[in-house]
C-alpha cells in the first residue's frame, strides 16, 4: 500500500533520510522509530508530499505520488500531529468535517460520517458543537483522529499523535488507536520515539538511526534477533526479553484441564503481566479463565521461558 | 465599613465637587472675542436643577462607600448618565436666562466646572460599565441612550443660547460640508490604505526578508511630523498634476484634498501592514501544518484559516488607523483639504475659542464613535477562539 523505493531526502547537502526502502502492505500497522534527527517524521512528510523528495520514488497504492496533485494526494491520506492542529475557529463538527467538505460532499452525507466518526472515536454527541479550547487534550487528539479519518482514506499518517498526552491518556487512547485499526482495516504509518509504544501498536516496526533504516520487522523478529547494538540499546537489552513476553497472550501457553489455586485470569492477559502476577501471588502457575466464566486450565512458570 | 468601596467613584464625584466649587461653570462675555466673566453653578441655574445636582452628587459618593452588585452599579450608571445630562440642562439653562435682555453680540461659554464634572461623570459611566463587564450591546444602547437624549435637548432649542451653538447657527451649511469632507478624507485615505497594507503585509509575513525593509521604510514615513508631510507633498503632487494632464484634471493638485489622503494614507500603512503581518504570523504553525496536510490549496488556507484567525489583530490595527486618521485629517485643512480641521485653524485665526471647539468636540466625538464601533466588531470577531 505505501512502497518507498531508494528514498533520499537532503537538506543543504545534508542527508536527512538516507536511501530508505520498504513496503507497508494493506491494513498493517507500521511504526517508524528513532531518536529525534533519525529523520522519521520527514519521511512520514515525504509520502502525503509536506516535504519534496530529492530522489527515489514512493507509491502509495501503487501510484507514483509525484503523478498526483499534492492537494489531491493529501485529501485521500489521513494525517495527525502531535500538536493536533485543530482549527480553533472551528467547532468539533466542523473540523472533523475538514476534508469532506474540501471534496465537496453533500452535507447530509457530511453530517452522518461526523456522527459516525465521533461514535467510533468515543466522542459524546454533546462535544459536537464545542469549540477545540473547551475539550480536554485527550479529547482534542480524539477530534483530531476522527479529523484524519474523515474522508475514509486509504492510508493514516501519524507523527507522534499520542506524544503530548499524560501517560494515562496515552495509554488509552493506544489502545483506542488499536481497536480503531482492527475495526478500520487502515494502513497505518505511525511515527514515535517511544519503543514501548511501538511495540505494543506494530505489525511491523521500521527503526531509523541517521537517516538510514537499520531494520525492518515485525515486533518479535526485532526483539529476537536485533540487527546490531543500535537496535539492542533502542529495546532495553536487559528488558528485551520481557517485552517479548509482552507480545504474547497468556492463552498462547495454556495447559488445558491443569489446575491451580487463586483466582483465574483473564486468557488475553499478556504473558509479561502474568510473570507479575505469579511474583505478586508468590507462586509458580496461575489458573486461566474460559470465555463462560469457568477454569479452562494453566498457565506455568517453566512455560514461559520455553 | 473601612473605607470606600468604589474609590474611582469616590474620586470622580470630589473631583467634579471642587471643579464646581472653585471654578465658574459658565462664563458670560459681551462679545465672542474677548474671554467671559466666570458664573459658579449656584448662580448660573434654577434652584431645582442646582437641587438635583447636588442630590445626584452626593448619590453617587454614597455608591462609592457601598457593595459594588450588578445593581448599584447599574444605578450608578443611570445616576452618572443623569448628572451629564443635568449638566448639559444646566448649561442650556443659564445660557437661555442669561440672553434674556443681554446684546446680540453677548456670548455665554461652557466653563471649566461644565467640562470637568461632564468629563467626571462620563468617567463614572464608563467605570461601571468596566466593572460590570458589560456586553458590547449593553455598552451600545447605553451610548445611544446619552446621545439620543442630548439630541432631544438639542432640538428643543436648549442649547441654541450656548456660544458654541452660535457659531454652529451662524455655519450651519458649512458644518454639514465640513464634517462630510472629514469623513469623506478618512474614508478615502482608509481604502486605498488597506488596499496597499494588506498585501504588504501578507509579503512582510510570508517572506520574512523582505520583512525588515517594509517595516523600517514604514517606521522612517511615520516619524515625519504631520505638518511638515502635509507640507513636503504639496510640491511632488503639483509637479505630478503638471506632468501628466490626466490626472490634473481628476483633482490631484499640491494643495486640497491630494496631499491630505496621500499623507493619510502614508500614516495609515505602518499599522495596517504590522497587524496583518502580525495577524498571520500569530497563526499557530501547527495549524497551518495540518491545513497543508488535510489538502487546502494556499487560497483555501488564507480564507478559511489565516484570515479568520488574524481577523482580529487586523481590525485592532484598523481601529488604530481610522481613529489616528480622523484626528489628523483636522491638520489637512492648512493644505487647504477642509474638513473640520477648518474651523479650528479659523477659530485660531479668530481667537475665538467656541469656533475652535466647534472643529475639536466633533472630531473627538468621531473618533471616540469609530473606535467604539471598531472594539465592537473586535470582540464580535475575537468570540469563540481559544484564550
Amino acid at each position: 500500500m505505501i512502497e518507498l523505493r531508494n528514498v533520499v531526502k537532503e537538506y543543504g547537502g545534508k542527508r536527512v533520510v538516507d536511501d530508505v526502502s520498504f513496503t507497508v502492505g494493506r491494513g498493517q500497522f507500521c511504526v517508524l522509530v528513532g531518536s529525534s534527527g533519525s529523520g522519521k517524521s520527514t519521511t512520514l512528510k515525504l509520502v502525503n508530499r509536506l516535504v519534496p523528495l530529492t530522489s527515489g520514488a514512493i507509491r502509495v497504492g501503487g501510484e507514483d505520488i509525484a503523478q498526483v496533485p499534492p492537494e489531491a494526494l493529501r485529501r485521500r491520506i489521513g494525517y495527525a500531529i502531535q500538536s493536533i492542529g485543530l482549527f480553533p475557529h472551528w467547532s468539533v463538527e466542523r473540523n472533523i468535517a475538514t476534508v469532506p467538505r474540501l471534496l465537496k460532499w453533500p452535507e447530509a452525507r457530511i453530517a452522518e460520517r461526523v456522527r459516525d466518526l465521533m461514535a467510533l472515536v468515543r466522542l459524546e454527541e454533546e462535544h459536537r458543537r464545542k469549540y477545540p479550547h473547551q475539550l480536554s487534550g485527550g479529547q482534542q487528539q480524539r477530534v483530531g483522529l476522527a479529523r484524519a479519518l474523515a474522508a475514509d482514506p486509504e492510508v493514516l499518517l501519524m507523527d507522534e499523535p499520542l506524544g503530548a498526552l499524560d501517560p494515562i491518556t496515552r495509554q488509552a487512547l493506544a489502545d483506542e488507536l488499536a481497536r480503531i485499526h482492527a475495526a478500520t482495516g487502515k494502513t497505518i504509518l505511525f511515527v514515535t520515539h517511544d519503543m514501548d509504544e511501538a511495540l505494543r501498536l506494530a505489525d511491523i516496526v521500521a527503526i531509523l538511526h541517521d537517516g538510514q533504516l537499520v531494520q525492518f520487522g515485525s515486533p518479535r523478529d526485532i526483539l529476537e534477533h536485533p540487527a546490531g547494538d543500535f537496535v539492542r540499546d533502542l529495546v532495553g537489552r536487559s528488558e528485551a526479553g520481557l517485552k517479548l513476553l509482552a507480545l504474547s497472550p497468556v492463552s498462547e501457553r495454556l495447559r488445558r484441564g491443569e489446575i491451580s489455586a487463586g483466582e483465574p485470569v483473564d486468557p488475553a492477559l499478556s504473558l509479561r503481566d502474568a510473570l507479575a502476577q505469579m511474583i505478586l501471588r508468590r507462586a509458580d502457575r496461575l489458573p486461566v479463565a474460559d470465555a463462560e466464566g469457568g477454569v479452562a486450565g494453566s498457565v506455568l512458570l517453566a512455560d514461559l521461558v520455553r | 465599613m473601612s473605607g470606600p468601596r468604589n474609590p474611582v467613584l469616590l474620586g470622580l464625584t470630589v473631583a467634579a465637587a471642587v471643579a464646581i466649587a472653585a471654578t465658574g461653570f459658565v462664563g458670560e462675555a459681551p462679545n465672542r472675542l474677548v474671554s467671559g466673566r466666570p458664573i459658579a453653578l449656584w448662580d448660573a441655574v434654577d434652584g431645582p436643577t442646582l437641587a438635583c445636582i447636588a442630590a445626584l452628587g452626593l448619590a453617587l459618593a454614597a455608591a462609592a462607600f457601598l457593595r459594588q452588585s450588578r445593581r448599584l452599579l447599574g444605578m450608578t450608571i443611570v445616576g452618572a448618565a443623569g448628572l451629564l445630562l443635568l449638566l448639559l440642562y444646566g448649561a442650556g439653562e443659564a445660557a437661555t436666562s442669561l440672553a434674556v435682555g443681554a446684546s446680540p453680540a453677548a456670548r455665554t461659554s461652557l466653563g471649566p466646572a461644565f467640562w470637568i464634572a461632564s468629563l467626571c461623570a462620563a468617567l463614572a459611566i464608563i467605570d461601571a460599565l468596566q466593572r460590570l463587564d458589560a456586553r458590547p450591546l449593553l455598552r451600545l444602547m447605553v451610548a445611544l441612550a446619552a446621545i439620543g437624549l442630548i439630541g432631544v435637548m438639542a432640538a428643543h432649542g436648549l442649547f441654541d443660547s450656548l456660544s458654541i451653538m452660535r457659531e454652529y447657527a451662524i455655519r450651519r451649511a458649512s458644518f454639514a460640508a465640513e464634517f462630510g469632507r472629514h469623513c469623506a478624507l478618512v474614508f478615502g485615505a482608509l481604502v486605498p490604505a488597506v488596499a496597499i497594507g494588506v498585501p504588504l503585509g501578507l509579503l512582510a509575513a510570508r517572506r520574512p526578508r523582505r520583512r525588515a525593509g517594509i517595516f523600517s521604510a514604514l517606521n522612517l514615513l511615520q516619524t515625519i511630523p504631520s505638518v511638515a508631510m502635509f507640507g513636503l507633498l504639496i510640491a511632488p503632487l503639483s509637479a505630478l498634476a503638471v506632468s501628466v494632464p490626466a490626472l490634473g484634471a481628476i483633482g490631484v493638485r499640491g494643495i486640497g484634498a491630494a496631499p491630505a489622503v496621500v499623507a493619510l494614507v502614508l500614516y495609515s500603512l505602518l499599522p495596517v501592514v504590522r497587524n496583518t503581518e502580525t495577524g498571520i504570523a500569530a497563526v499557530d504553525p501547527a495549524v497551518i501544518e495540518t491545513a497543508i496536510g488535510m489538502g487546502m490549496t494556499p487560497r483555501q488556507i488564507f480564507w478559511r484559516i489565516e484570515l479568520p484567525l488574524g481577523l482580529p489583530v487586523f481590525l485592532a490595527g484598523l481601529r488604530i488607523v481610522m481613529v489616528q486618521a480622523i484626528g489628523l485629517a483636522v491638520v489637512a485643512a492648512l493644505v487647504g483639504a477642509g474638513g473640520l480641521g477648518s474651523f479650528v485653524f479659523q477659530g485660531l485665526g479668530q481667537y475665538a475659542i467656541d469656533l475652535i471647539l466647534l472643529g475639536a468636540l466633533p472630531t473627538i466625538f468621531l473618533a471616540l464613535a469609530a473606535d467604539f464601533a471598531m472594539r465592537l466588531l473586535i470582540t464580535l470577531a475575537a468570540r469563540r477562539r481559544s484564550p
